[in-house]
């Protein structure tokens, strides 16, 4: 899923506090179960935000609504009949979300109510951690299925490097080496043939630093 | 047993303060409480186990949050006791009926009352 966090309530105050209508929009998937952005926080982000300006003396407009997803135009469409009555968005949405609601309204702005993370797990309750960053080309197949893209902090792909010690990542004690797991992994697998061989230069083309990247299915397009 | 306590506090009954959520906490203010108190069993004694913990930590963000909108944290707070206890349940509850009487009425609910006395009048 897409990780997310709270933004501060002030930050949100700031972006929001000119407007008189203001629409409080969640998303049922990916930040409800990261508890950053779905129904409950939309209930209590609006809630304080309405006391807020009402101890301003400030009567305005703070109503509720949680879509199924924002990264999906028909459920963007759901809130086409009331969109116009409303001045401002604070989308609880991944940065995806808030996007794809802004593209699909035109004329309504659209703030950000989370600070979109990674992609990652919900390790323990109460702890989220990065797994994949979305490359492109998946090496998962021989790396005994952990990623040093997304968990080695220099990306290495002959690890581990000179920093590894006691299953720690040089960058600090709190980060396992990527490497250590792969090495772990694959020994438990019986695989270690396959840490000797040199993985090859990576195709970076289809990552990030190829621009934004767009997948066209013709089977699938109307 | 007949104890007395402020006659001014509502009971919202919850089968465990882990039952309560921040929002629970919120829109009592948002409708006019002058203040909340989560009363929930001895730490270690939920017969959920975890329950009066989670009261606890959304309490402290009950109280952050109230802070933020101007409201003031000092108005929630979670109590612990045992269900014998009724004397207790009875001291907590005037303790806190006078802290809030100190702090006076909810000030949300003081500036939508002054913006609605303005608009009537006006009309
Ligand atoms: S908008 Fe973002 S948070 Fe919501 S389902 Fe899509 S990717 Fe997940
Ligand atoms: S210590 Fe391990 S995880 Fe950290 S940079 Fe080196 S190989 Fe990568």
């Amino acid at each position: 899923m897409i990780v997310a966090e709270k933004k501060p309530m002030e930050e949100i105050i700031e972006e929001v506090k000119r407007f008189e209508n203001i629409l409080v929009l969640g998303c049922n998937e990916c930040v409800t179960v990261c508890e950053a952005g779905g129904k409950k926080e939309v209930g209590v982000l609006a809630s304080a935000l309405r006391m807020f300006f009402l101890k301003q003396g400030r009567k305005m407009r703070i109503d509720e609504r949680t879509l199924e997803r924002q990264c999906d135009p028909e459920y963007l469409e759901e809130i086409r009949d009331v969109a116009d009555g409303y001045d401002a968005v604070v989308s609880l949405a991944c940065g995806v979300g808030v996007q794809f609601t802004a593209e699909h309204y035109p004329n309504l702005p659209v703030y950000p109510g989370v600070d979109t993370c990674f992609m990652g797990v919900t390790e323990a309750r109460g702890m989220w951690t990065e797994r994949c960053q979305g490359c492109g080309r998946c090496i998962l197949a021989s790396t005994g299925g952990i990623c040093p893209v997304a968990r080695c902090a220099k990306r290495l792909f002959n690890g581990p490097c000179g920093g590894s010690s006691d299953g720690k990542c040089e960058i600090g004690k709190d980060t396992v080496c990527a490497w250590q797991l792969i090495i772990d992994r694959l020994r438990a697998l019986g695989r270690m043939e396959e840490y000797e061989r040199i993985a090859p230069i990576k195709d970076w083309s289809t990552d990030r630093a190829g621009g934004p990247r767009k997948i066209v299915r013709e089977d699938l397009a109307p | 047993m007949r104890l007395s306590y402020p006659a001014d506090i509502r009971i919202v009954r919850v089968p465990c303060t882990g039952k309560v959520d921040l929002i629970h906490i919120l829109r009592a203010f948002e409708k006019g409480a002058d203040g909340v108190s989560v009363v929930g069993c001895m730490e270690g004694d939920c017969h959920y186990n975890s329950g009066n913990f989670r009261a606890k930590k959304r309490v402290a963000q009950a109280r952050q949050i109230l802070d933020t909108v101007g409201i003031g944290a000092d108005r929630v707070q979670m109590y612990n006791l045992s269900s014998s206890e009724g004397p207790r349940f009875a001291r907590f509850a005037e303790e806190m009926a006078e802290k809030i009487r100190a702090l006076g009425p909810n000030p949300v609910r003081a500036a939508a009352n002054q913006m609605e006395n303005q608009t009537g009048g006006g009309r």
